[in-house]
Order: structure tokens, then sequence, then C-alpha cells
């Protein structure tokens, strides 16, 4: 006799608690129902988000790489169930690994001490831009949000993602991957449901600093960038990224764009 | 006049103050750090909700903390507001427990000093061994050091026989220069005793604001040869956070200032916790909170 | 309230010393080569001791000329699939010694502190954690080099030969080899003769990390190793750090060849308080820049250069706080001043501060009581010294600090930079053009401003003139271990 299995609700992650969308709407996918999330799941969200956010600025860098590199091993253990392929996953912990990495080193990369012609030191620094809302691309639904996700991270960012629309379970079960790593609460929220609904409902926030597009909805991008305007939001439209490659050879301009930069002035003299 | 802000840095004073709450306190010394943390306590309730039957209850509290361990001495003092000196004075007869009281329109301190005075001889007239007053944050933030000691001055004069300490306020202060600053008005003032905090306001007896002003203490009593005593009031709430207050004190001003004669501890819930702790010296075991009376 | 006589109360901290029942050494230590512990094929077993109380730990192999030799061959010989892998691939295994550190980090502290004398205190939380900060920092530039030279294309050096000191034992061997790895390099490292334990342990935190056999060699000796080491053909690249006398030996026995070379040696780094420094920080300052690990340390703030109008001051707040500091058993979780390194080190010590007296310096020591078994120097502090002494020229590397004073900002800048060392400086005002303006005109390598002995894997350290030159930290502790191809 066959034992029957407990089979799993899927829940959105806000502020690190899994949360049905008060909505009480769902969608179906692979035989499982899971919640389409609304315009006030957004905004639960993206205050969630902005209550972490300079907590997690505050953090050392360091220590922020440390974090990232916990939730690529929380990743690598659950890499068989997934419900994506496992070069996936493999290239999924890769690329939070490669952005742990970069934590510590985005300030020597694009900051620095500016030669200026009068006794002055003065310097720029990269700081993070705040709230980063991200647009998630339909396949590949993991590595897809992952590659958003992590130089927003580890720019010192906390991000407000919408996921794939049509397999939006992967993400989900990354959710689980979060919550036991040490990444804390509302650093990562992650909305299921209909892309147009939410991405729209997100770029019009005014709470917002950024929005990171990988959707290839030309229509809905072009929407995204007239929102933006009203509160000058830093935009990225990307492709999405289907290898590790993709992911990191384009690592500074993914960096820049969620950084904010800084620049100090301060006498040298008696 | 132009206030000239002493220096202190804040980086250099908080790692010096964490760094000694690395001091790993066992045994005998946990022991005997722990009755001297309790000798050191001034017990306090400052509620709206404060009764005579609440007032008498915290008494019998600080003479005996507990009965189960009698080599656990008495608090050094119950502090009230002014309405309440009475009940206190008579609870504690006999016991060597001071009273305590708040006074100078606590914990604001926003009326006038004719309130601020009245205030004080109410609680002086009732009794009270002990008076803790206020600064004027109104005046210290608007720069008028004068007006902040002449009113400690006034109030000092009002307290007869009772010794007086004065409240900073420090987390109200802006940054450390301005505690230690702060310190040495109230000092040269007449302070008895300066204190943190009113243990209303966000933040109180921090290891960095206990550092500064004792070193602000060390350095006036170097220079005046006059002892001025320092009571943390304000988040000191478990036993480790008291042993670290007395290793501030020790490796500042030195062993001989170990004594409720000078520094006190202004709590309510870290008593229980002293005993708790101080019980697991004795049994190895962990405790729980019923495991002492709560008042 | 005034002073009354009291009876006096004494609040003394119990003993509280950390366990060493979870640690396990083995009797002896071999080679570590080609993945595995070997016997030494020429060299020797020596036992090393602690210095806190003469006792032996373990034997150690001390490799002679034929264990360079075979070591340096399966360095060669593991040289090129290191270099061949995929960088993230080199990443993931700094990645796991970074974390191995962290999971032994008690172990590794203990260790550290028995072998080598210094507060447990220090080792772990000083020590250890930066040691795991190194690796864990230098794992991410493995896949990200050309961001952290500028260059398009970079190549290893391909084996290289480190030889690191006894004051910081673990964390210098994460200084060369996080680095040297990270770049696609092999090593041979030779720990110091009186501290290889930490390195022995590292060696199977390696192993637990399955690092490729001929990755990491640990090779532990005397000066013979070492000196044996440098020369061997086949090395591509030399890294020192110890002093400057063995690091000009090292120089001259190089010279004609192209072995690329970095030294990190002594110093004699000026400590300098303004009359508007946060005084009580800045005597905060002092203490942790001279009495920090016993002064063991290269860059030690060994001359305080007060300025005049507070000299004074400065010394009435620092003699009683000196008085304060706790000497003795470094496994007692409250010792602030650990044992000297060796016999050998307190001699010199001794025989430095002998010197000073004799000059006409005025020495004051701080009465503590010292241990019966073991190497110790307590605390001592110098006034009335001429910039012409030898306690204000020569390094102690001892807890000995001489004063000097100055009138203005640039005689402090002179009397500092006047000094064939080029390490480290402290710089103590509330006034942060001063800061700068002073840090800038310092000829040293590592400057802080309002702290001392603060060290940060991201952040370059390494010194001017004698006091070596390459750096070691940051993107800047790169470059020594790349070929910058285009």
């Amino acid at each position: 006799m066959s034992r029957l299995k407990v089979r799993k609700t899927y829940k959105l992650w806000i502020g690190g608690a899994f949360v049905r969308s008060e909505s009480g709407r769902h969608d179906e996918s692979d035989g499982f129902n899971y919640p389409r999330a609304s315009r006030k799941d957004v905004r639960d969200a993206v205050a969630a988000a902005r209550k972490a956010a300079k907590p997690w600025a505050d953090r050392t860098a360091y220590n922020r790489g440390q974090i990232l590199y916990r939730a690529a091993e929380a990743l690598e253990s659950r890499a068989g169930t997934m419900g994506v392929p496992r070069e996936e996953v493999d290239a999924s912990v890769d690329v939070l690994l490669h952005y742990a990495g970069w934590t510590d080193k985005i300030q020597p990369v694009l900051g620095g001490i500016n030669p200026v012609a009068a006794p002055f030191l003065s310097f720029s620094l990269p700081e993070p831009t705040g709230v980063v809302g991200i647009v998630a691309p339909d396949a590949p639904p993991l590595l897809g949000l992952i590659a958003e996700l992590s130089p927003a991270l580890a720019g010192g960012n906390v991000c407000v993602a919408v996921l794939s629309e049509n397999h939006p379970l992967p993400a989900l079960d990354l959710a689980e991957a979060l919550g036991v790593s040490d990444v804390p609460a509302g650093v990562v929220n992650l909305l299921s449901g209909r892309r147009r609904e939410l991405a729209t409902a997100l770029g019009a926030h005014r709470d917002l600093n950024a929005i990171l597009d990988a959707a290839g909805d030309a229509e809905l991008s072009a929407e995204l960038d007239r929102l933006a305007a009203e509160t000058i939001k830093r935009v990225r439209h990307g492709e999405a990224a289907r290898t590790y490659e993709d992911a990191t050879s384009n690592a500074l301009n993914r960096l820049e764009t969620v950084t904010e930069l800084k620049t100090a002035w301060h006498p040298v003299g008696a | 006049m132009i206030r000239r802000l002493p220096h202190v840095d804040r980086v250099g004073i908080e790692e010096r103050a964490a760094q000694l709450g690395k001091r790993s306190i066992k045994t005998t010394a946990k022991q005997q750090g722990i009755r001297l943390a309790v000798s050191m306590v001034d017990l306090t309730t400052l509620e709206g909700a404060d009764t005579p039957g609440k007032v008498r209850h915290l008494c019998a509290k600080g003479v005996c903390p507990a009965p189960t361990m009698p080599e656990i001495p008495s608090v050094a003092a119950i502090c009230v507001y002014p309405q309440l000196v009475a009940v206190a004075i008579e609870a504690l007869n006999g016991s060597g427990v001071k009273t305590a009281s708040v006074a100078t329109g606590f914990p604001a301190g926003q009326v006038s000093l004719a309130a601020k005075l009245r205030d004080t001889e109410d609680a002086v007239q009732a009794g009270a061994d002990e008076i803790d007053m206020v600064i004027s944050r109104e005046a210290f933030l608007a720069g008028d050091d004068a007006r902040v000691q002449q009113e400690i001055v006034a109030v000092k004069e009002r307290c007869g026989d009772a010794h007086l300490k004065v409240i900073l306020e420090t987390a109200e202060l802006g940054s450390y220069d301005h505690v230690r600053h702060a310190s040495m008005l109230a000092m040269e003032a007449g302070a008895d005793f300066i204190k943190t905090s009113t243990g209303k306001a966000s933040a109180g007896a921090t290891p960095g604001v206990c550092l500064v002003m004792l070193e602000a203490i060390r350095d006036y009593a170097d220079r005046t040869g006059r002892i001025v005593g320092f009571k943390a009031a304000g988040g000191v709430s478990t036993s480790k956070a008291a042993l670290h207050r007395l290793v501030l004190v020790k490796e500042t001003l030195g062993d001989e200032w170990l004594t409720p004669d000078r520094i006190r501890i202004g709590a309510s819930s870290v008593l229980n916790d002293l005993l708790m702790q101080y019980a697991k010296t004795e049994t190895g075991r962990y405790g729980r909170a019923e495991d002492f009376s709560k008042e | 309230m005034s002073i009354e006589t009291r009876t006096s109360i004494v609040w003394d901290y119990a003993p509280a010393p950390e366990s060493t029942d979870h640690i396990r050494l083995r009797d002896r230590y071999g080679i570590f080569e080609n993945g595995e512990f070997r016997e030494p094929r020429d060299g020797r077993y020596v036992p090393t001791i602690n210095p806190a109380t003469e006792e032996p730990l373990a034997e150690v192999a001390y490799g002679g000329p034929d264990d360079v030799a075979a070591a340096v061959q399966s360095a060669r010989a593991a040289y090129p699939k290191w270099a061949a892998l995929k960088d993230l691939e080199r990443a993931k295994y700094l990645f796991r010694i970074a974390r191995l550190i962290q999971e032994r980090s008690r172990e590794l502290a203990v260790v550290e502190t028995l072998d080598g004398g210094k507060p447990l205190r220090e080792s772990r939380d000083v020590d250890i954690p930066l040691a795991a900060a190194h690796f864990f920092h230098y794992a991410g530039w493995a896949d990200k080099l050309r961001y952290g030279v500028n260059a398009r294309e970079v190549s290893p050096l391909g084996v290289v030969g480190q030889i690191v000191p006894w004051n910081f034992p673990l964390l210098m061997a994460a200084w060369k080899l996080a680095p040297a790895l990270a770049c696609g390099n092999v090593a041979i490292l030779k720990p110091a003769e009186t501290t290889p334990l930490t390195a022995l342990l590292l060696a199977e935190i390696c192993q637990e990390a399955e690092l490729p056999p001929g990755v990491v060699t640990i090779l532990p000796g005397d000066g013979g190793t070492g000196a044996t080491l440098v020369r061997a053909p086949g090395i591509d690249k030399v890294a020192f750090t110890g002093s400057t006398a063995v690091g000009r030996d090292i120089q001259a026995a190089l010279a004609g060849t192209s072995t690329h070379l970095t030294l990190e040696l002594g110093g004699k780094s000026a400590n300098i308080v303004f009359e508007d420094a946060a005084l009580d920080q800045a005597i905060e300052g002092i203490v942790n820049g001279i009495f920090f690990n016993q002064g063991h340390v290269c860059c030690a703030g060994s001359r305080l250069l007060i300025q005049e109008s507070v000299r004074d001051e400065v010394i009435a707040k620092l003699w009683p706080r000196m008085g304060r500091l706790r000497v003795g058993d470094p496994m007692d979780k409250n010792t602030d001043v650990g044992a000297i390194n060796s016999a050998e080190q307190l001699e010199r010590i001794e025989v430095l501060v002998a010197a000073g007296e004799e000059e006409g310096a005025t020495r004051r020591t701080i009465e503590c009581e010292l241990p019966e078994r073991g190497y110790w120097f307590a605390p001592t502090l110098f006034t009335d010294v001429s910039p012409a002494h030898r306690i204000a020229i020569e390094e102690i590397f001892g807890p000995v600090v001489s004063v000097l004073t100055f009138r203005t900002q640039a005689e402090a800048i002179e009397k500092a930079n006047n000094s064939r060392y080029g390490l480290a400086a402290g710089i103590w005002t509330d006034k942060g053009s001063k800061a700068f303006e002073v840090a800038g005109a310092l000829q040293a390598g590592v400057v802080w401003q309002n702290t001392y002995n603060h060290f940060d894997p991201t952040a370059a350290f390494g010194g001017y003139k004698d006091s070596g030159f390459g750096r070691e930290g940051g993107p800047a502790g790169l470059r020594p271990y790349l070929n910058i191809v285009r």
C-alpha cells in the first residue's frame, strides 16, 4: 500500500513570513494551487521591504556576503527538490556565490578617491539605492529570478519580486531556502500571480527606488518606464538570464543600477 | 557665552565599553558581584498607577529580596514619586534602606523653576533621604549652561540633608560630547550623584554612556578631590548587564568605588534576574521566573 | 559627599580558564605535502612548546633541503591543473576553507594561544575571525580578478614560497595563502619556528575542504628551512613577513633572479597625540597600540609622540591605565597581556630595555605578579626619551613604549618620519583636516586616525622604506600574485 503524501500549500513570502494573498485568489500550476497576489499584497511587500532596508544596508558588507553564501548553502542542499533541471539549480547556486563575493568589492571597484585640484580629500562611495522592484522572466523560473535578486542584494538593497507567471513554484520553494538561511525578514519578498497586474502596481508604488525588468514584454517595459518617471526611479530592462554567464558577465552593469554614488569632500590642512 | 564641548570619540568609547563587557565573571567573583549589585539597587516604581499597597509590597521585597537566600543583602533604596514617600518611609522604618524620591517635574521637567522647587520641598518634607532631579534639557539643548546649573544649585539648597542625584537624561542630549559636558556641569553645580536617565526615554544607561560618565567622575575627583557618585538607570535589566556596569566602575575608578555609597543601579526587573543568577551559582540549575516573588 | 574612610572593598575576577578538553593534538606532525602528512626526508622532529608554561605541546617535523626540493616538485606538479580550474571552482575551495575555519574556530583559538602565548581573548576575537574573513574575501576575488587589477587578462605566477612569523601564525598564513590561491598560484608555506601548530591544523582543514593535493604545502622548519625555500629553483615568487634583517638577506639572495618578491618587515611606528585629541580614547589607543599581543606586532605604536601641552595629562592618565592591565595565563579569558613568545625574544627585549635605562631614559614597569614558569615581561613605559636613544630607534617587539614630545604639527610629522622604518602610524586629533593632512604627510603604509591596530581583509596593509614593499589586503593584495597579460 503506498503512503499518501502531505501536499504542499504554496504561499507568498512577505516580511519573512509565508502568507496567503489578502485577496484570497488563486491560480494553478503543475496540479498545485498558489496565491494570486494583489496590489494590496504589493503594498504590504513594499512596506516590509522598506522597514528592512536600513538595517540591511547598515550591516557590514562582509556580513551580507556571509548571508548570501548561506543562502547558496541552503539552495544547494535542496537542489533535487526545486522542480527545475539540476543544471538550473547549479547555475543559480553559482550565481548566488558569485554575488556573495561581490559585497565587499563593490566599493573599491565602483568607488574611489578623487584627485581634486584643491586641498581636499574627496571620495566617492557607492551606496544601496534602497527598495528594488524585480519583474522576473517567465523562464528560467529560478535562475531568471536569482540573476536579478543577487546583484541587488549584494549591493545592500532589499527586494520585492514578481515571479514567473507560468512557473512560480520553484521561486516559492526558493523562499523556503531563504527562510532557513540568515536572510533577515523583509529583505526579499516574493509575489506570485499575474505579471502585468503586479508589475504595474509595483512600478506605480512611490516608495520604490528602482525596477529591474527582465520580463521581455515590450508593452509592459514601456509602461514601467512611464510609471518610473513619476518618482524618477532607476530602471533597467534586461534579457532573461539563461546561464551563469548571462547572470554574471555584466555584473558591473547590474550593480551600478542598484547603487547610488555619494561624493564627499573634506579639507586637508591643519 | 559659547559652549566648548569636550571631545569624546564615539567609536573609541563604545569599543572600550564593549571590550570590558567581555570580562568573564565566574563562581566566587560572580556571587560577590551579584551581592554587590543587589546592595546598589534603587528599587523603583514610577507609574501613574502606583498606590500605597504597591509601594508597601515593593518595600518588603527591597528589604528582603530573597528569604531563601539570607546572604543576599537589602537593596540600597526604594525610589518613588513624592506622593508616596511617606508610605515608603513608614514601610522601611528601621531597615536601613533609604527612600529616594524623584522631583522637579519628573520625567520631562517641563515646568517652571518654582514648581520644580515646590516638588522638591514636598518630597523632602515627607522625609525623603534622597532626591533624584532632572536637568532642564530645554535649557541644555538651547546652550544655556548657566540656567542648567542655576536650577541644580537651587534644588540642592532645598534638599537640606537629603542627597541630590542629578538625572542628565543622556538619550536626549545628542552625543557623548554632550553627556560628558552635562556631567561636568552637574558636578560643578553640586550634585552628589549623577544619574544617566529617567528610565522613561528611549535609551538608558548604555555601556558607552556609563563609561563616559564614570570617566568624567574620575577626572572631576582627580581635579577637585570631591567624590560624586554614579547611578545607572534604564536598560540594566539583566544580571549580565549589571555586572558589566560593575566592571566599568572597577576598571575606570577602582575597587574602592564598588559601594552603594558611590554607585547605584536604578531598576525594577533586574533584581529577580540577579537572584536567579545567584541561585544558579549555588544549584547549577537554570532558573524560572516563579522561583522568586515578583514583588 | 566627602571622601570617607571605609573598609576596603576588593572584587577580584575569579580564574576564568578556557577549557582545553575539546582539543585533540597529535603527538607528532609530519610535513603536509601532496594532500598528506609525511615523514621528513632529511629533516628532524622538534618539540613545539607553550611559552606560558614551557611545556611541550607536540613534535613537529622541520624540513631539510631534500624536503624543500620535494615540496617544490610536488607543488609544480599540482600547479597546471589548479591554474586551469574554472575560477568559480577555485573560489569554492576558498569559501570552504573560510567556513571550516569558522566551524573549528574555538579549537584554532585555543591552539593558537597554547602555541604562541597570546591571550585567548585575542586569538578568539581577532586572529581566528580575521583569518576566516581573509579567505572569504579572497574567495570572492577568484572569479573577479580582472576587476580587481583593472586588466583584460591576467595569469598566475606559479609556485609561491611564503614565510610567516610567530606573532599571528594563523592570520599571517591566511594573509599569504588566500590571495595566492585565489589568483591561481600554488603555495608552499613555512610557518615560524615557534608556532607551527595552527598552520598544521589549517593543513587538516585543506584536507577537509578536499583541496586538490599539492595546492598547499605546509613545511615547518627553522630559519635554515626558510633560507633554502626562498633560493629553491622552481619558486616563482617569495612572500616574507618577518624582521628587516632577514628581509634584507632574502632580497640580496634573490638579486639577479627573476623571482618576484614582497616583504612585510619591522616597524617603529609613531603614535601621535595632539592636544585636541579625545584624550581618554587616545589612552585606549596607546594601550592597544603597544600592549595588544604583548607588543609583538610589526605595526605596534612603539613611539608615543605627545604634544608637549598635554604631555603631563596624557602620562597621568596612561600610567594608572597601564596598571590595570592583567598580565598572566593566556588561557584565562580575562588576561590582557600574555606570554612573550620565546626565551630568545624575551632576551632581546631585556637587552634593549637595559640599554634604555643606560641611555638615561626613565623606566616605569607596572607591578604585577608574573607566573613562575614561562616567559614574561611586564608592560613598561619609558619617558625622557630622546630620538637618538636606541629605544627610540630600534624595534623592541615587546610591551615597551617610549615617549617623546613635540610642539607643532610640522614637528610631529618630522619626528614621526625620522625613522628608517615606515610601516604604520597613529594620529589622535578631533580636527578632521589635521588628521588628513598629517596622514598625507606621514611616510607610513598604514595610518590610523583616532584608532589603532584595526585590520580588515579589504584594507591594504604594508610598509614604506625598510618596513618592506608590497601590500596585503584588498584588490592591492592581488597584484603581487598575478601577471598582467594585457
